[in-house]
């Protein structure tokens, strides 16, 4: 499979991350690049290999269900760029 | 003068009395006025906070508390920017995290503290831990104190050049890729990367969770292990940190070697390594001989594969974990009409352009269409190369490499081309993959200009104890690790 058109608006959009125009264009070059090394794990024969997601042997690793005091109300709102009644301000999300 | 001492030497010092805590530290922050206008390792220092904290280490010793209950009591360690100090700042050499203030302390934060060490600075490091020459730090480019027209190495920059340029005693830093290892190569220390889930995640900024791990650059094997036996340990607030107990690291220090086992790779002998390195290494192998380990030839034959698979797992992993820098709750924040043009806007100007390549490689690789090919491939690649390294283990007790192809770099020779400074962490990467431990000593210097050059040993999971049995034995029959940086002056 060769190296596709690299969408870099589309992926952008989905990062939420706005690039300029210039950077879209840079980006796009050098990923392009990037992506054509990778090409070389096609190479491989991975038949009937498991993939690893963490190299540790842990699986479900869970606690009691029982509450325990968590970030105070008024450190967490600390660093909010914009607060108001204990709560973080954003942009209107619902008309 | 109290900076240049180990932890070792800094700790025998304070037990009989002879010197102060605050004298301790007074003398790294005078040295942090001396040098870091040229080093720039730290982006900012609470001196205040850093020489009271040391005061309260005078009353713990003049109350009775000893080294043997708090092992690192009075000993001044500075910390990468990337952790969380309460009511220090936590930028993560980032300009999206704005005046953030941290709420709390990372484990490896409490446990240093609860084990008596003065926890001071903010060390500048490549933005999110992503590099490998702190180029990328939106604080300004730290320098090697070898040579100040060189990089000092990354992510960890700021933390190898401060204990190579004597302004901590000791430091942490954070490996993903070789973020530990590589810098404390080029800047002459000693830089241990735990096994993976050695040491707790918590209060770490996550870069990839599946290959991050906290660990320290000091200057000598000892010290490592003093290090690793104080933040090391299972942590409930860390579900990937292993309930294995913490041996006595130290205990293992006996400097005796003999019949152990070191493999030696032949896929790292490559095309691009340094001639000055390989004989370095070549000179260490004959050490470790004369020591008494048998030297084995081993095959790694996924080798070659390391940097793509890192860099679609490790992007992959970055893309998921940077999502919450969204101006919503902290840092600093561009308006827009609506959320989304607020998160788009905000990340657009908060990330610096390796973040943001990071980013959009990593959404790539996950997005529709493109999972399996790339993100489930690497995965599987992944079990590949962690089996090349198990298989190697069957037959010997730690592999030994170069830790990198060259001594450091000019700043500015590799920032052009991204994918050329990828492939020079060719020999970190794959054990962050393939969760093993590894360090790196160092092993000699190049001629002309004189840079220190890094041998770099992995071991076992959880193989720490034979890894730092075997790294102290090479050390202690050298004299490497004494030297320092002529630009010192001292």
């Amino acid at each position: 499979m060769s190296v596709p058109q690299f969408d870099v608006k589309y992926v952008a959009h989905l990062a939420r991350l706005h690039l300029a125009p210039d950077e879209e264009t840079k980006l796009g070059a050098q990923l392009g690049g990037i992506l054509g090394y990778i090409e070389k794990l096609k190479e491989l024969d991975v038949t009937n290999v498991e993939p690893t997601a963490h190299a540790v042997p842990l699986v479900n690793v869970t606690r009691p269900d029982e509450v325990r005091p968590s970030l105070p109300h008024a450190d967490a709102l600390r660093n909010a760029p914009a607060q108001a009644n204990g709560l973080f301000m954003v942009p209107k999300i619902v008309e | 003068m109290l900076n240049q001492l180990t932890i070792s030497e800094l700790a025998a010092r304070l037990a009989k009395r002879e010197v102060s805590a605050r004298e301790a530290m007074q003398s790294c922050l005078d040295q942090i006025t001396r040098v870091d206008e040229k080093v720039h390792a730290f982006i900012s220092h609470d001196d205040a906070d850093a020489l009271a904290q040391a005061g309260a280490a005078d009353q713990a010793l003049a109350a009775g508390v000893t080294h043997a209950q708090k092992p690192l009591l009075g000993i001044p360690v500075a910390v990468k920017d990337v952790l969380a100090v309460k009511n220090q700042p936590l930028n993560c050499g980032s300009k999206i995290l704005g005046k953030f203030i941290s709420p709390y302390d990372a484990t490896v934060v409490e446990k240093l503290k609860a084990a008596g060490a003065i926890v001071f600075g903010r060390l500048n490091m490549d933005e999110f831990a992503m590099g490998s020459s702190t180029e990328n730090s939106a604080f300004g480019l730290t320098r090697n104190p070898w040579d100040i027209t060189r990089i000092p190495g990354g992510s960890s920059g700021g933390s190898a050049a401060a204990v190579a340029a004597d302004e901590a005693i000791a430091t942490l830093g954070s490996d993903t890729g070789g973020s530990i290892r590589q810098p404390a190569a080029l800047c002459g220390c000693v830089g241990l990367k735990p096994t993976y889930g050695r040491v707790s995640r918590y209060g770490l900024v996550a870069f990839a969770s599946s290959l991050d791990q906290i660990g320290p650059f000091t200057k000598d094997v000892r010290d490592a292990a003093t290090m690793l036996g104080v933040i090391g340990g299972h942590d409930p607030r860390d579900s990937t940190s292993v309930p294995q107990p913490v041996p006595d690291y130290a205990a293992s220090l006996t400097g005796n070697i003999k019949g152990l086992k070191l493999g030696l790779p032949k896929e790292y002998l490559i095309g691009g390594l340094d001639p000055e390195v390989k004989a370095a290494v070549d000179a260490a192998v004959k050490q470790f001989e004369k020591l008494g380990a048998e030297i084995v030839e081993i095959s790694l034959p996924h080798t070659d594969y390391g940097v793509s698979v890192y860099y679609i797992i490790a992007t992959a992993e970055a893309s998921a974990n940077l999502a919450r820098f969204d101006g919503i709750r902290y840092g600093a924040r561009v308006d827009g009409a609506d959320p989304i043009e607020l998160y788009s806007r905000t990340r657009g100007a908060g990330f610096g352009a390796e973040v943001k390549r990071r980013i959009i490689l990593g959404t790539y690789v996950l997005s529709s269409g493109y999972y399996d090919a790339y993100y489930l491939r690497a995965q599987k690649v992944r079990t590949l190369i962690r089996n090349d390294f198990l298989k190697a283990y069957e037959t010997v007790d730690a592999i030994v490499t170069p830790t990198t192809p060259t001594a450091a770099f000019k700043i500015g020779e590799k920032s052009d081309d991204p994918l050329q400074m990828y492939l020079s962490d060719i020999f970190t990467i794959s054990c962050n993959l393939a969760g093993i431990c590894g360090v790196s000593i160092p092993c000699g210097f190049t001629k002309n200009p004189k840079l220190p050059i890094g041998l770099q040993l992995l071991g076992k999971p959880f193989g720490e104890e034979t890894l730092l049995k075997i790294a102290h034995a090479y050390e202690q029959s050298t004299l490497w690790h004494k030297e320092k940086s002529a630009m010192l002056g001292q």
